[in-house]
């Protein structure tokens, strides 16, 4: 045999291996894989309904961009203004929330803001203005970016100046530009804890409600793309909000602290 | 410095210990590029010579435009080729797009113009060479090419080989184009970025060094066969 | 019966390069059989003819007419270049080349192709890399490559050229015995001994013009134009 010829059949026979189970693409968010749940979810789901998730993980963006264009059967993001927007153009069916978390403002540990003991997330960050420490955000138009845009909106601050670092990057590069300037940072408390290289970073700012980060699944609409696979992805769905999800997610623990908060409504 | 020891310690450890994980996508990277860098060769290495041997109106501008595509972006061939063969793309219906030959696409059109610019580079050579024999044999344009590429085989090689080399190294156009789905698209380049992000930076460096231990084998085959080949040195 | 390639007329031709005529315009005749040798100093137009007769070298204006359409007359002629283009593959291999070119299966080629290697004495070496042969086993190789297709006319630039007494000899043999086998032989050469030895003609040339084309013995003895006898003197041209 020659080696083209046993690299192909070695690439098959890997491929045979999953071709057992039917497939379906969903498109989520970095800070979703980030967080390591995915790991624990995909597993038991194929083993459950005998359903093989493949994970397409990309920016809010771009994951609703692939749903669009019905390049996935289904999505799961967090961004609900980007979501309804999406909605509304036909590209999904519905929209059905699953979970939450929070997102947090990570810092040096010296806090140099001084947002440790501030009272509301917009406190924290005219705090961070006024004193110009470093920022830096995730700028790719992703659900933690735009919860960071809308957290400065709220806070009645325009971000810009030397102190304010766009990066246009994931969640882990972000965090990885972060960690090496020594920066503030917007990110979602899964991300954060899974992360390796926090270096001289901790968590600076936590537990405002404004920081919740709400989870939605949205199956695309086959009406749009008739080759979407729409029964595995109501399939999927109705595994993601049972009680068997739930248990899992909600055990779903980094460092003895739980991610994940379960909130589907079991229709 | 710490880090690099216990990435080399890290990927020795994946390498001897076979993890399974590390044997798929290695495979599958090999497996992508090989394809990639055969097909991009089938292409580049007639073109490069047929450029040399044909002289033509536009033949400059071709040559300018193709060291240009040298530098393009893998991004930026990596969204061309997902708008191609996006569901809602030109060749959508042929289900492509997040699979293995999604990113073979992807980097024949990378690695191409670099494959034709370096045999184009040392086929003229050869040819300056051979011109007033071939000329004077009544040669057709493509026993010119032939003769070129068989006798250039070396240079050729090495121009396989520098394609090769771009090519799996590449991360930008297989994320888009591929998807880095575990089990199905995830080569070491996207296995890299991933683990990267996720801040597991002695993981990626020990996948690093993985990549380069196979690039630095591959070189070492292809000319061990070559060697092989042909008794004789030139 | 195959058609006969010969007599070649040469009409006015001229060559012309960047706006400075290097041959012509010059009419002439090529015909018989022997050897005719091209003689005349550094920048006469020697090479230029024969590469414009062998149809490589585009004339400027005039014509080339061979008894037979042009493309039928290039199948049936060689060249053999002052240095003489190696293919980067075995001396087999090198010799075997017009063949393949021809359509001739691998194997015949390869056998006729070591008989004449073998004749031209290049027998030993048949399987080596031609890249690392000598001067003159390399010109031996060009001539048996030239040979093989057993052509009606050959054309020779300066083949002995910083080539040994000895090398020289040997390819001298084998043009003989290839001119007596009926090839049509056109040579350029600035060595005087070897024109003696094996021209049946002198062409002689100066400044691109033809001065005189007359039978050897004529040619050395009692050469008619000026030019020659200064040139057989040893005198610089003008």
């Amino acid at each position: 045999m020659t080696p083209k010829a046993f690299l192909i059949a070695t690439s098959l026979a890997l491929t045979a291996t999953f071709a057992a189970a039917e497939n379906i693409k969903l498109s989520v968010t970095t800070s979703f894989a980030n967080s390591g749940l995915a790991e624990v979810l995909l597993p038991e789901i194929a083993k459950d309904i005998d359903l093989n998730v493949q994970l397409l993980i990309v920016g809010t963006g771009q994951a609703l961009e692939l749903g669009a264009n019905g390049d996935v059967d289904a999505v799961l993001v967090h961004s609900r203004k980007a979501e309804e927007k999406w909605l509304a153009e036909g590209n999904g069916t519905h929209r059905r929330e699953i979970m939450y978390n929070d997102f947090v403002i990570i810092g040096p540990s010296v806090d140099p803001a001084g947002i440790k003991t501030s009272a509301t997330a917009a406190d924290a960050l005219k705090a961070i203005e006024a004193t110009k420490s470093k920022f830096v955000s995730r700028g790719d138009d992703s659900g933690t970016h735009k919860m960071e845009l809308a957290l400065w909106q709220n806070a009645g601050v325009t971000a810009e100046g030397d102190w304010y670092a766009s990066v246009g990057q994931g969640m882990g590069a972000a965090l990885n530009t972060a960690a090496g300037m020594n920066a503030y940072i917007l990110a979602d408390r899964a991300s954060w804890l899974n992360f390796a290289n926090k270096a001289d970073l901790a968590i600076a700012f936590e537990g405002d409600p404004v920081l919740f980060n709400q989870y939605a699944y949205m199956p695309v609409n086959p009406e749009k793309h008739a080759h979407v696979k729409a029964d595995a992805a109501a399939k999927l769905e109705a595994w993601l909000t049972s009680p068997r999800a739930k248990e899992l997610i909600e055990n779903y623990q980094i460092g003895g602290q739980q991610l994940f908060v379960f909130n589907a409504s079991t229709k | 410095m710490d880090k690099i020891w216990e990435a080399l310690y890290q990927a020795a450890r994946l390498i001897f210990g076979f993890d399974p994980d590390l044997v798929e996508i290695t495979l599958l990277s090999l497996q992508v590029t090989v394809t990639a860098t055969l097909i991009a060769s089938a292409i580049g290495l007639p073109l490069g010579a047929w450029l040399v041997v044909n002289r033509f109106r536009y033949r400059r501008i071709v040559i300018a435009i193709i060291n240009a595509l040298m530098g393009l972006p893998p991004v930026v061939v990596g969204l061309f080729v997902y708008i191609m063969l996006s569901r809602s793309g030109p060749f959508g219906v042929l289900g492509l797009l997040f699979t293995p030959t999604a990113m073979i696409i992807a980097q024949v059109i990378i690695i191409t113009p670099i494959i034709v610019s370096i045999s184009h580079q040392a086929i003229r050579e050869l040819w300056a060479d051979y011109h007033d024999l071939l000329i004077s044999l009544n040669a057709t344009r493509l026993q010119r090419v032939m003769t070129l590429i068989k006798d250039g085989r070396r240079a050729l090689l090495t121009a396989a080989l520098a394609g090769f080399g771009r090519a799996i190294g590449e991360v930008g156009a297989i994320m888009i184009v591929g998807g880095n789905i575990d089990h199905v698209t995830r080569v070491l380049t996207t296995a890299i970025a991933l683990e990267t992000g996720k801040g597991e930076f002695g993981l990626a460096l020990a996948l690093g060094f993985v990549l380069i231990g196979m690039a630095i084998l591959v070189n070492l085959a292809v000319h061990g066969l070559s060697r092989t080949e042909r008794g004789s040195r030139w | 019966m195959v058609a006969p390639i010969l007599p070649l007329n040469l009409t006015s031709i001229e060559v012309r390069r960047s706006g400075r005529t290097i041959l012509g315009p010059l009419s002439h005749r090529l015909e018989g059989r022997g050897i005719s040798i091209l003689m005349g100093p550094n920048g006469s137009g020697k090479t230029t003819l024969l590469k414009t007769m062998h149809g490589i070298e585009r004339p400027t204006r005039g014509q080339i007419d061979w008894q037979i359409t042009a493309e039928e007359a290039r199948l049936r002629q060689a060249f053999v270049f002052q240095t003489p283009t190696i293919l980067r593959r075995s001396v087999l291999d090198n010799i075997a080349f017009p063949l393949l070119l021809r359509g001739v299966p691998r194997k015949s080629a390869q056998t006729t192709a070591a008989e004449l290697g073998e004749k031209v004495g290049l027998g030993k070496v048949l399987q080596q890399s031609a890249m690392v042969l000598s001067g003159g086993e390399k010109q031996k190789l060009a001539l048996a490559r030239a040979l093989i297709l057993a052509p009606d006319v050959l054309f020779l630039d300066e083949p002995c050229a910083n080539l040994d007494s000895r090398a020289t000899r040997d390819i001298e043999a084998i043009l003989c015995d290839a001119r007596d086998r009926g090839t049509r032989i056109v040579m350029a050469t600035h060595d005087h001994g070897q024109a003696r030895r094996l021209a049946d003609e002198i062409w002689f040339l100066h400044a691109g013009k033809l001065i005189e084309s007359t039978p050897k013995t004529q040619f050395f003895d009692a050469p008619q134009s000026a030019m020659a006898r200064a040139y057989l003197k040893g005198d610089l041209l003008p």
